[in-house]
């Protein structure tokens, strides 16, 4: 018999719902106990929502992934399982046996992912026995321009959301002279809502080594580095184990694999700033300076770090790289559309029952994403709108659903590919809230070199603000589009050039919500907190008291068992009365 | 005058002379001293021949860099998308009414805890999301605010 093997997901997300306390459980259960169970670590299997998440394997019962563990019962769940009896009750995934997610995941396509869930991270072995390393070491065998080839015949384009094709971007460094040339990892992922390259980096560090350095080869850098945000304090932890494994093996550093190619990794660090992800930025963050745009041309590929040739590719990018090269450019067109081959990896999160982490071939609906490999909607609400590409992208209301994901006709809905972030939205969302929520954001992450950037989101800001207080205007409307047209002409960078797109999207496909909040003062969706009063239905009210006691500022009156008063003026409009009824007499309206 | 300085000079001789040092170096400054005050802005371009300017530039461009002491316990609040449409104001008034803060405060009188807005932690699908020091805290109510809080000194 195969020996039992029990992984337990240890990913940011996981830790944060309390693997780490089931993992320490289990540990602390199999030194005393005698029973040949090989207990591991893995990262985010992909279904965050749920976590803590378990896998045993190697029993007859097969492969089975249980969800919602609690530490109290790990070890009878483990127990079942040793004894052949299926633990139903948080069967997530089974192989040989029907399981609520089979379908889930079933639909999705898995390159990136391929590791993530499956291998110890910060094992270069495990890493090594899934074949890799394998592709670098047949990137090497090959002449530098062909591998090149290989991925220009791929048609593999940039992960990081503008979709620009990554063989081309490479023969631009490659035709540049050398010696020196550098090859970067963009990990800067700041756009709210996106957790993709964290779970990458965090479950499968070796894949993004791996595809830098073929890159590397490629283009004949000597000296890379990976950006990676501060806020990811585990990645950068499993990138550093995995870059000192790596070049314990030879992997990295000098005379790699006999050959003669020599590359050196280091992570830098991001000190939290959004315009950093954009790669000019980028690149005067590592230099040690404030990360401020500058225009290109001239373009990294001339002119990048420290004057010097450099290649910039996000996570995904170079997660792709390792397969493209073992697999062949054919095997990764046949995944996929003719303009946007293979697969693209999403972070789906908001009112989505299934959040997490997904990885689907492109060209499938939007629909298909929501309701197949998500699920659906959370708690049997109606869908209203999903966001995608973050603060530079745009929400895609109901009727376009059938959209397909590919570069193009998600541009041609008003939003963008993005990174990956996806945030389903359902009918208690504003989305006039919504607007400003991203203006807010990218209006306090404006670097401040542009004017139309650094004041005209203010200024749509001070718009939105107002609507959203019932004090808009008719005219704004227009003021809001026309100011919108100008930040995107006036900006030097992507982050200005796309900061009005949330509003544009929500103003083309939600335009009666602007205008209930405009002309009618009502917010329909009870989010803008000025446009709502609260009062206390007096047939309703019990006279319980509850209300009052959660009350912070005490402006709710009356005497035990009978109908309670709320002071309009002294209310700041919290909700909690409203939450805390239990008896549906506080009315929102 | 900055005192204890021997555990900074070492860390100034570690990156001395090598190119992009600015970043780091402040990073572990900071480790250090907790925050970046003018002293020790002064400090390290006399070292370092970085103009004061320029450190100052760079120390006021990041968010992560902070220019006043702060709290024992730092407390995060998820800013992301996910959990804005989950609520989180929801916590962040919960904390504020707990932490007994004013308006434009953002550290307790007695410096147990500092609270902070922060970008996305990427922890979507726990929304809405607080981190205390290095620990995150997940679907969250209000409710749960106190007993949290409770387990930092």
């Amino acid at each position: 018999m195969r020996a039992i093997t029990v992984k337990v997901g240890l990913a940011s997300c996981g830790i944060a719902a309390g693997a780490d306390a089931v993992y320490r459980r289990l540990e602390s259960y199999l030194v005393e106990s005698s029973k040949m169970v090989q207990l591991k670590r893995t990262g985010c299997i992909g279904m965050c929502f749920e976590e803590p998440i378990v896998e045993f394997d190697g029993g007859d019962l097969g492969r089975v992934t249980l969800g919602k563990v609690d530490p109290k019962d790990v070890i009878m769940l483990m127990e079942e399982y040793l004894s052949n009896r299926m633990p139903e009750s948080h069967l997530i995934l089974a192989d040989q046996h029907d399981a609520k997610h089979n379908p889930l995941m079933n639909s999705q396509m898995r390159i990136v992912l391929k590791n993530c869930g499956v291998i110890d991270p910060q094992s270069i072995d495990e890493y090594e026995e899934t074949g890799g390393y394998q592709a670098l070491k047949q990137a090497l065998s090959m002449r530098p321009y062909a591998v090149i080839d290989r991925v220009k015949a791929s048609g593999l384009r940039g992960r990081g959301g503008a979709g620009f094709p990554t063989g081309l971007k490479w023969d631009f460094v490659f035709e540049q002279p050398g010696p020196k040339k550098y090859v970067v990892c963009n990990a800067d992922e700041g756009d709210p809502g996106a957790f993709m390259d964290r779970s990458v980096l965090e479950g499968d560090p070796h894949r993004i080594i791996e595809g830098m350095l073929i890159g590397a080869y490629a283009m004949g850098a000597d000296e890379g580095y990976i950006y990676c945000r501060a806020e990811y304090p585990l990645a950068i932890k499993h990138l550093k184990v995995a870059i000192q494994a790596a070049i314990e093996k030879n992997y990295l550093g000098s005379n790699i694999m006999g050959t003669d190619f020599s590359f050196t990794l280091h992570i830098k660090e991001g000190a939290g700033a959004f315009v950093c992800g954009e790669e000019t930025a980028l690149m005067h963050s590592i230099e040690g300076q404030r990360g401020m745009p500058t225009l290109r041309p001239p373009y990294p590929a001339e002119s990048g770090l420290w004057g010097k040739p450099t290649n910039i590719n996000n996570v995904e990018t170079w997660g792709n790289i390792p397969w493209i090269i073992t697999n062949g450019p054919q095997a990764f067109r046949a995944i996929g559309t003719q303009q946007s081959p293979g697969t693209k990896v999403f972070a789906l999160a908001g009112k989505v029952a299934g959040s997490g982490l997904i990885e689907v071939p492109m060209g499938i609906s939007i629909r298909d994403i929501i309701y197949k490999v998500g699920g659906g909607i959370k708690n049997g609400k109606k869908f209203k709108a999903i966001q995608l590409g973050g603060p530079s992208g745009g929400c895609i209301p109901e009727e376009l659903l059938d959209t397909k994901v590919d570069y193009d006709s998600i541009n041609a809905t008003g939003a963008i590919m993005g990174s990956g972030g996806m945030v389903v939205m359902d009918e208690d969302t504003c989305m006039v809230d919504v607007a400003k929520y991203f203006l807010h954001f990218t209006q306090n992450e404006s670097c401040g070199k542009c004017t139309f950037c650094r004041i005209g989101t203010r200024r749509m800001l001070e718009i939105l603000d107002r609507i959203s207080q019932g004090k808009g205007e008719p005219e704004d409307i227009e003021r809001l589009q026309e100011l919108a047209k100008n930040i995107n002409q006036g900006s030097l960078c992507g982050l200005g050039q796309s900061a009005p797109n949330p509003v544009l999207t929500t103003l083309r496909y939600f335009r009666e919500e602007y205008e209930a909040h405009i002309v009618e003062k009502k917010c329909p969706t009870q989010v803008c907190v000025d446009l709502i009063t609260y009062t206390i239905n007096k047939d309703k009210c019990v006279g319980c008291h509850v209300c009052a006691l959660r009350c912070p500022v005490k402006c709710i009156s009356g005497k035990r068992k009978q109908p309670h008063v709320i002071d309009p003026a002294l209310c700041i409009k919290c909700d909690s009365c409203y939450k805390s009824c239990r008896f549906d007499a506080v009315v929102k309206a | 005058m900055l005192e204890n300085t021997d555990k900074l000079d070492a860390l100034i001789q570690k990156y001395q002379g090598k190119q992009g040092i600015l970043i780091p170096l402040l990073q572990e400054a900071q480790e250090l001293y907790g925050h970046i005050n003018k002293e020790l802005m002064l400090y390290l371009s006399a070292k370092t021949e970085i103009p004061a300017a320029e450190i100052f530039g760079v120390a006021t461009f990041y968010s992560m860099f902070k220019l006043k002491a702060q709290g024992r316990h730092v407390i995060k609040i998820c800013k992301g998308t996910a959990c804005h449409v989950s609520d989180v104001d929801s916590i962040k008034f919960a904390l504020i009414e707990q932490l007994k803060l004013l308006p434009g405060e953002d550290t307790t009188s007695d410096m147990r805890f500092t609270l902070v807005e922060v970008a996305c932690l990427g922890c979507c699908s726990l929304a809405p999301v607080i981190m205390i020091d290095d620990r995150t805290y997940g679907k969250l109510a209000p409710e749960d605010i106190v007993g949290i809080l409770a387990k930092y000194t």
